[in-house]
């Protein structure tokens, strides 16, 4: 086992990547003189050159494009974008050209692209910056979507995704970089397909993930001694979505908290919500809670962004209502 | 749901022992509930008619909480006909505000005249899941309380319901808790109680061979015990020591209504109740006997009332055969006295100026020096030992 950043475990995912695949190149705004602008490329373009290491014009449309032509080339291109605002300049790219290729073609073009993006809020980054757009992503047939909420995650998520024949985006969250925790460097890969139980708990099911997780963990904590035992799921994979493990788990505690910080209004929180009440509607003992972003765009003033965004304190209020109903 | 002891927060009702429509007489067991020393049997308090059981099985509910609606006589029907069910439902109390929605949450917690889940519709409120419940059960979701927001039937209103039964009260409670709840009640009489503690060594020859000659013509199981000798002992002597029969009490001393002997039964897997043999005093040595072998079996079963729990004004423990010789009692707040018995051992003793040797048994007294002093407790520790070396008097 190895302790480091989530950062760094995203970058040492990268690296790995490199080595093991000449196939591989990453391309982005910022990302070889400058290091990245969350750090994660920083001393990559020292130690694999500027040909594997590009910097990009400010372009997504036109980087994003390139690297659905490589991939159908027969690269394997990591393509990072600065923040998942900025990606709705790729959207085109993404939705029209990575997600249907393959479909349009009859399956004679692969698109094995590999999509990285900084989401979520918490740095000050205020309106332009700070969204978590997944669940828009989440709703695209044809994509992968992965939002690690673990340093073991973001340090072995990258390398399935690769070896995945189609396009996966990867979201990471900007207040996990600094994170830190244990890695198994021997470990082969972890799945991208399955939902994890983080936290086993009886009596509410806490579903979340990316930058929710440790909020959501945090909250389960206060509960364990308030005498509620929350389960907590990472969902992971956003889609396609790992329903059987969320609705196993409901179908025992009965009752849940989907805790999601994109807005509530057509989120993947109410998609899970929707998904729970088609699939265990006769195991509900409470109506489905949902702690989401506040619906503004979000606010640049300290104060004002917390007060938008899903918190521990607001999870157990939501359990404490779904549990002990008042 | 009544206290049965000044440490009792909460119970749990584990069965039913009535239902709707039954003429209860006061006395009557009603129900039985569980608490941390185990499953206690309920008796009610007046003569009535169950109108309808409102607390849920097997969910935790706190001192205070309703555990049924009882009408007592004179008091007028809430029902037309108490055969439908629909006519059991709670007298629906001063026009609840109550809309079909939204759920303005904070309802109906058991309290007196919380509104039925039933909507205006007639639909009655249930979550997904105790509907599919109730329907395995084959329970009629109108005949149950719903405890959710707006009366709503939830899983827990269900628990125990249809299937589960007397299984339970086996053993039913739990050592941990009831650890919990002994090491409460005795830190605070240390903390609390100024202890003073008398001790006396009394021969048992007499009192053994008066015991020898009455069981003769005893059968078997109406065979006294010394145990039985020991009770009445301490019942007559606290007539002349009142100031240790009671309870001390917001600063001052309440002398016990009667004398109501908690007896310390200890239980197989751990753990201590003493439940309390009533009016000592005035039974015979026969139905001393009988009443002693009673309630220590179902203090081991689990089965006691709820008077017995919480009527106790004075404990004895005896430590039995394989005891120590004496103990040390601490007392049992709010009483003020524990009286405490040691193992019946031969030993050297002399009388008359010649060693014997003779059963000897330690008693011992923790009384509260708030209410009384050594002095008296030495008086009642010989007025102990004169019954017991007159045994015919007992």
């Amino acid at each position: 086992m190895t302790t480091m950043t989530y950062r760094e475990a995203c970058k040492q995912a990268i690296r790995a990547a490199l080595q093991a695949d000449p196939r591989v190149f990453m391309m982005g705004e910022d990302i070889a003189a400058y290091g990245g602008c969350y750090a994660v490329s920083k001393g990559l373009c020292a130690e694999f050159g500027a040909e594997r290491i590009r910097d990009t014009p400010l372009s997504e449309s036109a980087f994003v494009g390139a690297g659905i032509g490589a991939a159908m080339a027969g690269m394997r291109p990591i393509v990072e974008i600065m923040t998942v605002n900025f990606s709705l300049l790729a959207l085109d790219q993404i939705m029209n050209n990575a997600a249907t290729i393959p479909h349009m073609s009859g399956g004679q073009f692969a698109v094995p692209l590999v999509i990285r993006m900084a989401t979520g809020a918490g740095r000050q980054l205020a309106a332009q910056h700070s969204h978590s757009l997944e669940g828009w992503y989440a709703h695209i047939p044809g994509l992968r979507i992965l939002a690690p909420a673990t340093v073991e995650d973001a340090r072995h998520m990258l390398a399935p995704a690769l070896a995945d024949p189609n396009p996966v985006l990867l979201f990471e969250h900007v207040m996990l970089y600094n994170v830190e925790g244990d890695v198994d460097e021997h470990l082969e890969g972890v799945d991208i397909t399955h939902a994890r139980i983080r936290r086993p708990g009886n009596d509410v099911t806490v579903i979340t993930y990316g930058g929710s997780l440790p909020r959501a963990l945090a909250a389960a904590e206060t509960l364990a001694s308030d005498g509620i035992s929350a389960e907590v799921i990472d969902l992971r994979v956003l889609r396609p979505l790992d329903m059987g493990t969320v609705a196993a788990s409901v179908a025992r505690t009965h009752r849940c908290v989907i805790v999601d910080e994109g807005w509530k209004s057509g989120s993947l929180a109410a998609e899970v919500c929707a998904r729970l009440v088609e699939s265990v509607f006769y195991e509900l003992d409470a109506p489905i809670a949902r702690v989401c972003a506040a619906e503004v765009p979000m606010p640049y003033a300290a104060h004002l962004e917390q007060a938008a965004l899903p918190n521990a304190e607001r999870i157990v209020a939501a359990v404490r209502q779904v549990v002990r109903p008042a | 749901m009544p206290s049965l002891g000044p440490d009792m927060e909460s119970a749990r009702v584990v069965e039913w022992l009535v239902k709707p429509g039954d003429a209860v007489r006061r006395g009557d067991v009603i129900v039985v509930v569980e608490t941390d020393k185990g499953a206690i049997e309920i008796e009610v308090f007046e003569d009535a008619v169950v109108e309808a059981l409102v607390a849920p099985l097997d969910t935790e509910l706190a001192v205070g909480a309703v555990l049924a609606r009882l009408r007592t006589k004179g008091e007028s029907e809430h029902q037309a006909s108490p055969d439908t069910p629909k006519a059991q439902a709670l007298p629906v109390a001063p026009a609840p505000a109550f809309r079909p929605e939204p759920p303005s949450v904070s309802t109906a917690r058991l309290d007196a005249g919380a509104p039925r889940g039933a909507t205006d519709s007639g639909h009655q409120r249930a979550s997904p899941a105790a509907r599919k419940r109730a329907a395995d059960l084959g329970l009629d979701l109108a005949t149950l309380h719903g405890s959710g927001p707006g009366g709503a039937v939830l899983l827990a209103d269900l628990a125990g319901l249809g299937g589960v039964s007397r299984g339970r009260r086996a053993g039913g409670f739990d050592a941990a808790a009831m650890r919990r709840v002994i090491g409460t009640a005795m830190a605070r009489a240390k903390r609390e109680i100024p202890h003073y503690y008398l001790g006396q060594q009394i021969s048992m020859a007499a009192a053994l061979d008066w015991l020898g000659r009455a069981n003769e013509n005893r059968s078997v199981e109406a065979r006294l015990l010394p145990a039985a000798l020991l009770l009445r002992a301490v019942g007559l002597a606290l007539t002349k020591a009142p100031s240790l029969n009671g309870y001390y009490e917001d600063g001052a001393f309440r002398a016990g209504e009667g004398i109501h002997v908690g007896w310390a039964v200890a239980l197989r897997g751990g753990g201590l109740v003493a439940p309390a043999i009533h009016d000592v005093d005035k039974l015979n040595i026969d139905a001393l006997m009988s009443a002693l072998r009673d309630v220590v079996a179902r203090a081991r079963r689990g089965g006691l009332r709820r008077s017995e729990m919480v009527d106790a004004t004075v404990t004895v423990t005896s430590l039995g055969e394989r005891g120590a010789d004496t103990v040390q009692p601490i007392i049992h707040p709010p009483q003020v006295a524990m009286i405490g018995f040691g193992r019946i051992v031969e030993r050297p003793w002399a009388v008359a100026g010649q060693v014997q040797v003779q059963p000897v048994i330690g008693v011992s007294l923790a009384a509260d020096h708030r209410v009384s002093d050594g002095h008296l407790g030495s008086q009642f520790l010989s007025e102990i030992e004169r019954l017991l070396n007159a045994p015919e008097s007992l």
